[in-house]
């Protein structure tokens, strides 16, 4: 069997809480999976599912209660190990004392590049973010997206054969997303092996050659997006404007009104009838899309089939 | 093998041999510093009143730290047999400006402001400048005239003031008669050996300090010892009269029957008579060197 | 090493870029004060004024810095989280710490300098002359620094362990403690029963005993430190410093950053 980049094994951690930490809870429980050489993983699940704990233990920020894990072939335990791998924290925060330019030379220095070196890759990453006219502005100043690419910097600025990124894409504006979208593609396309945690599906959908489900600390599925996450469209919204008095469409009794704006919800297969209905009116049609199932609802989903499946278990067993 | 455990073992093991030459050190440390204490016993600050707007409202926790210094530099001196006591008035000075109601540090330094080398700093006047700050501040409190009195009955042999000094005491609400009793005896008798033993009686029966009851305890042992050379001055002045010729040796007077056996002073040395037959501490009793200065005052 | 260097150097950018050296100003004006005033009243002991304010501020100034800037430099980069970035490189966690102590302990050196370089020119001007007891305030003053040192390494140690609040008063009370121990060796004029003797001599011993660092009552009145005090102040730091920084790196190395 081939040696993944990441191989994670029965990995649980347990926080005490409560007076005296007296009791325990566990925030992540028997973590076993792998991710492939060169493939973009995604990390799937709510707030407070376990992602953040996983990937903290993977950078031995946070230590294990039981379980082993191995990056590269070497144990986390390994801080030589951490010269090959990038990581960006979850709303990372850096000094805010520093320019862009002055934080990632400090980071560059902990990787043994020569002055030149350093400066050269410094000024490249800066580039490739989109911050070379930032750079020398202290980060105090730096919008939430700002600190997200100097982050991202940071994390890839040594080359690392494995990036593992917590929700890269939270509190991004769109163009922002895109970005980084971009920039872990290019990750890919460069041969590198990608962890990635985010509770929105449809990054995953786009990036992931892979997923894994984390639910309340424990992995629920894992597999292509496609098969994972193919869960049927629920309808369709039209996003529409009619001005002056509207007629008596059908439509307008579903419809919620904001000025001349309407929005209607109905099933796939009036959709075509509407259309016209409203092209009859005319209406301007701005946007028609699928509705798709949050995340939290396909993960309420999994939960409640889980709970089915254990009961039908107890009823067969009796 | 667990790589846990050898680890913590190793790390246990230098710790411990760090603080063991911590420890070691320190004791170096402590003999060379010696020479930098004695120079330093100063006190940083030395006025009492900057001392006390420092203080703020803590004042009188500051007072009780104060009051504990000044028994730690009284037993410090003490254990080093030095006898320079400067510091003590300063010390107490600002502790009872810190905390006027102090009464044990105005006690403490009746005693040993006054009392003469080696045993006090020497200064009865400031004993007075305390006993009288301490009698402003506290003026029910009957036992600073009995100090007041003692200070000017034993060290400044004011016996008018001494006597003056009880019978303010004694017009106090709840004295004890002891008071005016002293009041009337200095008055008459001005010092004499029975005044100054019950003075130092009372003062070992009532003290609750523990270094004043040791003092008055020390003081006693010398009174009595004066009462018995003075009882053997007697047996000699009768001896002389008997046989004409004045004794050159204690055990002349057993053998004439005046005496009976060899009288023994309070740590147990047998008394002699000697210069002028008359009777005195045994050169190699512990008391004779402090009976000599008494003499000499 | 190389990487404790790095550490060390970003830390002592952090503090000169949170204005911690603007406390000079503060004592350059204290000594200018004093010089003045002291050059008014002229009572035949400005000299001793001046050396004594001096060395208190110098001295009271660096316990300042030394607690709070320990605790905070430390603690905010677990609070903010500016750690995690850190640590995920090739570092190690007691490779951190060793930094963190030798940038603060810089920063302190240059702090502590300028203000003894005030005292010196607060003295001269005072004296008109330099005299050749007052070379013995760079004793008292290097004596400082190592108590400085210890402090910061106190902080740090606290810092790993609990939060900023709490490890500034623990490190305030370990000084204070500090300050006390040699008391707890010598008690006279307390009666106590032998093994509570024993117990505070023992504890007396294992405190951080910081009255070793002050020449202060000597330098002031223009006396000699003998060289002896010197180097057995620096040995006792360079070892407590060691024991403490060993602790802290044990605790550290285990700790889960939340």
């Amino acid at each position: 069997m081939t040696q993944g980049a990441i191989e994670i094994e029965n990995l649980s951690k347990e926080y005490p809480y409560g007076f005296l930490n007296l009791k325990k809870k566990m925030s992540l429980e028997g973590l076993t999976m792998r991710v492939e050489d060169g493939e973009v993983f995604g990390f799937l699940g709510p707030n407070g599912a376990g992602k953040s704990t996983t990937i903290k233990l993977l950078m031995r920020l946070i230590f294990p209660s039981a379980g082993t894990a191995r990056i590269l072939g070497k144990s986390i335990d390994d801080v030589s190990m951490h010269g090959s791998i990038g990581y960006l924290p979850e709303q990372p925060y850096f000094y805010d004392y520093l320019t862009a330019h002055e934080m990632l030379d400090y980071f560059a220095r902990f990787h043994g590049l020569t002055a030149n070196d350093r400066s050269a890759r410094v000024a490249v990453m800066l580039k490739k973010v989109g911050l070379d006219t930032a750079k020398k502005i202290q980060l105090r100043k730096y919008s939430k997206g700002m600190l997200q690419r100097v982050g991202l910097a940071q994390a890839i600025l040594h080359d690392p054969q494995v990036v593992v990124l917590d929700e890269p894409m939270s509190g991004l504006d769109p163009l922002g997303r895109r970005e980084v979208r971009d920039i872990i593609l290019e990750l890919k396309r460069e041969g590198r092996t990608v962890l990635f945690s985010t509770h929105v599906l449809s990054d995953a959908e786009m990036l992931c050659d892979r997923v894994g489900v984390i639910v309340g600390g424990k992995l629920r599925g894992m597999g292509a997006p496609g098969e994972l996450l193919d869960m049927k469209a629920q309808g369709m919204e039209i996003l529409f404007e009619l001005s002056g008095v509207p007629g008596n469409l059908p439509l307008l009794t579903k419809a919620t009104r904001t000025g001349e704006r309407y929005r209607a919800q109905l099933p796939e297969t009036e959709l075509y009838e509407a259309l016209d209905a409203l092209k009859a009116a005319s209406a301007r049609i701005l946007l028609v899309t699928q509705i798709k199932p949050t995340l939290e609802e396909y993960f309420m989903h999994l939960v409640e089939a889980d709970r089915a499946q254990a009961s039908a278990v107890e009823v067969s067993g009796k | 093998m667990n790589h846990r455990a050898i680890h913590g073992t190793i790390l246990g093991a230098a710790l411990l041999a760090g603080f063991v030459g911590v420890w070691k050190l320190q004791e170096k440390v402590d003999t060379e510093r010696t020479t930098l204490q004695m120079e330093n016993d100063e006190l940083a600050l030395r006025s009492p009143a900057v001392m006390k707007r420092l203080s703020l409202e803590y004042a009188p926790l500051m007072g009780a730290i104060y009051w504990t210094r000044a028994v730690q530099y009284f037993g410090g001196k003490h254990q080093a047999h030095e006898q320079n006591l400067d510091q003590l008035w300063p010390i107490l000075d600002i502790a009872t400006t810190l905390d006027p109601n102090l009464i044990v540090a105005y006690h403490f330094g009746a005693t040993f402001l006054s009392d003469a080398p080696p045993r006090g700093a020497g200064e009865p006047d400031q004993a007075v400048m305390l006993l009288e700050r301490g009698i402003k501040a506290n003026p029910e409190h009957w036992r600073f005239y009995q100090d007041l009195g003692n200070v000017y009955y034993f060290d400044k042999k004011d016996y008018l003031k001494a006597s003056q000094a009880f019978e303010a005491g004694g017009r106090l609400p709840g004295t004890p008669a002891f008071m005016k009793i002293m009041a009337a005896k200095i008055a008459a008798e001005g010092e004499s050996l029975e005044t100054s033993f019950a003075l130092w009686m009372d003062l070992y029966q009532t003290a609750t300090n523990k270094d004043v009851r040791k003092n008055a305890e020390d003081h006693l042992r010398l009174v009595k010892m004066e009462m018995e050379l003075r009882a053997l001055n007697q047996i000699a002045d009768a001896y002389e009269r008997k046989t004409k010729q004045r004794a050159t040796r204690i055990s002349d007077l057993a053998q004439a029957g005046l005496l009976s056996g060899q009288p023994l002073d309070p740590e147990g040395s047998p008394y002699v008579l000697g210069h002028l037959g008359r009777a005195e501490p045994n050169p190699k009793s512990p008391l004779r060197e402090e009976w000599m200065k008494e003499k000499k005052r | 090493m190389r990487n404790v260097q790095t550490v060390a150097a970003n830390t002592f950018r952090e503090a000169v870029r949170d204005r911690v050296l603007y406390n000079l100003v503060f004592f350059a004006l204290l000594m200018m004060g004093a010089a003045i005033l002291v050059g008014q009243i002229s009572i035949g002991i400005e000299r001793d004024v001046i050396v004594s304010l001096g060395l208190t501020a110098i001295s009271v100034i660096g316990i300042f810095i030394a607690i709070f800037l320990g605790v905070a430099l430390v603690s905010r980069e677990m609070d903010k989280r500016t750690l995690y970035a850190l640590l995920a490189k090739p570092v190690k966690r007691w490779e951190f710490l060793l930094g963190k102590f030798f940038g603060l302990v810089m920063t302190l050196t240059v702090n502590t300098a300028a203000m003894a370089a005030g005292l010196y020119i607060a003295l001269w001007s005072v004296n008109h002359a330099l005299l050749k007891s007052d070379t013995y305030v760079l004793v008292a003053v290097y004596l400082i620094l190592l108590k400085l040192a210890l402090i910061v390494a106190l902080a740090l140690l606290f810092s790993c362990f609990t939060t900023p609040f709490l490890a500034i008063l623990f490190t305030a009370g370990m000084y204070v403690a500090g300050l006390l121990a040699g008391d707890l060796r010598t008690v006279h004029g307390v009666e106590l029963d032998p093994g509570t003797l024993r117990l505070m001599r023992g504890i007396s011993y294992l405190l951080p005993n910081f009255e070793n660092f002050n020449v202060m009552g000597a330098v002031v009145h223009g006396r000699g430190v003998s060289a002896a005090i010197a180097w057995q102040a620096t040995l006792y730091a360079i070892l407590y410093i060691a024991i403490v920084l060993m602790g802290a790196a044990v605790v550290f190395s285990r700790r889960n950053l939340k």
